[in-house]
């Protein structure tokens, strides 16, 4: 080394190693009750029993199960899978615009000089709390609650994710309506425009390329969600997958993994392609 | 000469082209909404009707009152605690692994050749197409019943989501401080710890929790498939027709996932 000689030579050990170490041991303390309550045994998997019948079960997933019956059944179910997400999104569309719009702060009159007069302050605010419950429910609960309503099938699907997906489309969108520049909107409600024509003058064009690519994001997460809600019998991929698995049938279960992964995948691709034609 | 005021306003020819192809982009997807409700053999009179909306009331009425006897209320916060468990050991386990995949997933910079970035990605795709609930009914067979498969599922899939997104940051992140560091002749590893991560952390960090958040959702109907947490309870008594308790475990799962929703908030909050 060619430094001033004066310089003493730099510390070779990390300065902080005392309450990193400290800290580490903390976490190591706090993780122990959350092994315990998962019962985190990874060596049940080295049993010879659960290795036998695990080897046995991914085993029988080659060959893949391709006859011609088999697949147009997939197709089929493929697209009920599809078609129940695109469903559910449009219906909750349909719920959550209107009380996106509804629990919009921006799109107050009242709050324009002041505070919000007391009773559409309670009303977003209820709004709200109708949204957050909507959402903080699993969507695969609410299909176990409309399968006992509806019975077996793509209905009780189709309005748990309208449901669920109002709850998050409902609460996102009013956030972002609230997030951007208040000004036009204001200017516009204050020269005695109405909360629509504000909305749809001012609000609109300056969040619409955030909405609409959040709102494909989210169909993209309702496919996703659509093939679990067939395994609490709401139809779709789900619905055979779940039958196939219970019997053991590997091919079978390959297979329609394969299928869903290449669906989630074409999902991914689209909604990109969509999100870059609207930017 | 015209005047200002009469000049006829022309869309341009690139705005026309653009509106075109949104209006043809909005034609598809009405085509396949229409498509949606008219393949699926949808119950509207099942559901629509007077009987029907009453036998809805009657089927909510019977959640309540909530069922409260201190023994259930015992059974239903041990859920509550098992289900807090595995989303949250879930969620660690999957920011270390994410983190441990994220390295190979990322060009650290401009002349790294990166081999491993596209085999790496594409396991953490598949990791993440895969949704928790099919990786638990997939792990219950070797795993067994109860929340350690659950909790295994969740790692999965939030590897591969987390793997994704950290993968992203890391690339994202500036270059220069590296490159400072790699011009010293100083190696990867020490590169990584003191001049990528310090920048990434509280990204990685806020990723994490917005995942925890998204995984307690998750865990809290692992039990579906028999994966453990209050799911279990839920399904259990839901076969039984134990309405009253049936709601007062929905009350504990809402109550959860507000909880942590708020937790992650302020933890969010003192980070940005």
């Amino acid at each position: 080394m060619t430094g001033p000689a004066a310089a003493p030579p730099p510390a070779l050990r990390d300065p902080a190693w005392l309450p990193r170490l400290g800290w580490s041991i903390v976490a190591l303390v706090l993780l122990w009750p959350l092994l315990q309550a998962t019962e985190f045994r990874p060596w049940v998997f080295l049993q010879p029993d659960n290795l036998r019948v695990s080897a046995h079960f991914v085993g029988s997933f080659v060959p893949l199960a391709t006859d011609a019956e088999f697949l147009a059944l997939v197709a089929r179910e493929t697209w009920r899978t599809v078609a129940i997400a695109t469903a559910g999104m449009a219906l909750a569309l349909l719920l959550a615009v209107p009380m996106a719009l509804a629990a919009t702060r921006v799109l107050s009159v009242s709050a324009l000089s002041g505070r919000m007069a007391r009773a559409p302050f309670w009303l977003r605010q209820m709004l709200r709390w109708v949204l957050i419950v909507l959402r903080s429910v699993p969507e695969l609960v609410w299909a176990l609650v409309f399968v006992r309503v509806v019975g077996l099938g793509p209905t009780a699907g189709v309005l748990a994710i309208a449901l669920t997906y109002a709850g998050m489309l409902g609460k996102v969108y009013a956030e972002i309506l609230e997030s951007g520049d208040p000004h036009p909107a204001q200017t516009l409600l204050r020269n005695g425009g109405s909360r629509l024509q504000a909305f749809f003058y001012a609000l609109l064009p300056g969040n619409a390329g955030e909405l609409t690519s959040y709102t494909v994001y989210r169909w993209e997460c309702a496919i996703r969600s659509s093939v679990v809600l067939g395994f609490v019998g709401a139809g779709g991929l789900g619905q055979q997958l779940i039958v196939s698995l219970r019997m053991f049938e590997g091919g079978e279960v390959a297979t329609m993994l394969l299928v869903f992964v290449l669906l989630v995948a074409l999902a991914d691709r689209v909604s990109a392609a969509l999100r870059r034609a609207i930017a | 000469m015209t005047t200002p005021a009469e000049r006829v306003f022309v869309v341009p020819a690139a705005q026309r082209a653009t509106r075109l192809r949104v209006a043809l982009l909005l034609l598809a997807l009405l085509a396949l909404v229409v498509a949606s409700f008219l393949t699926l053999d949808l119950q509207w009179r099942a559901f629509a009707s007077v009987e029907a909306l009453q036998a809805m009331a009657r089927f909510i009425g019977e959640f309540f009152p909530l069922y409260t006897s201190t023994g259930f209320l015992l059974r239903v916060a041990q859920g509550a605690w098992e289900t807090l468990a595995m989303s949250a050991l879930g969620t660690l386990l999957a920011a270390v692994l994410g983190l441990l995949l994220a390295l190979p997933a990322s060009r650290m910079h401009a002349s790294d050749p990166a081999r491993a970035r596209a085999p790496t990605r594409l396991v953490l795709n598949l990791l993440r197409s895969i949704p928790e609930l099919v990786w638990a009914s997939l792990l219950l067979i070797s795993a067994g019943l109860g929340p350690f498969a659950g909790t295994l599922a969740l790692t999965l899939h939030t590897t591969g989501v987390l793997g994704r997104l950290f993968a992203e940051a890391i690339e994202n992140a500036p270059l220069g401080p590296g490159d400072a560091l790699r011009a010293q002749g100083v190696g990867k590893s020490r590169v990584f710890a003191w001049a990528a991560l310090p920048q990434v952390l509280p990204q990685l960090l806020s990723y994490t929790l917005y995942r925890w958040e998204m995984n307690i959702r998750a865990a809290a109907v692992m039990g579906v498939v028999g994966a453990g947490g209050l799911g279990q309870l839920l399904m259990f008594h839901m076969s039984l027709f134990h309405m009253d308790k049936t709601a007062t475990i929905l009350a504990a799962m809402i109550a959860l996932v507000l909880l942590v929703d708020a937790l992650s908030y302020v933890l969010r909050r003192r980070l940005g």
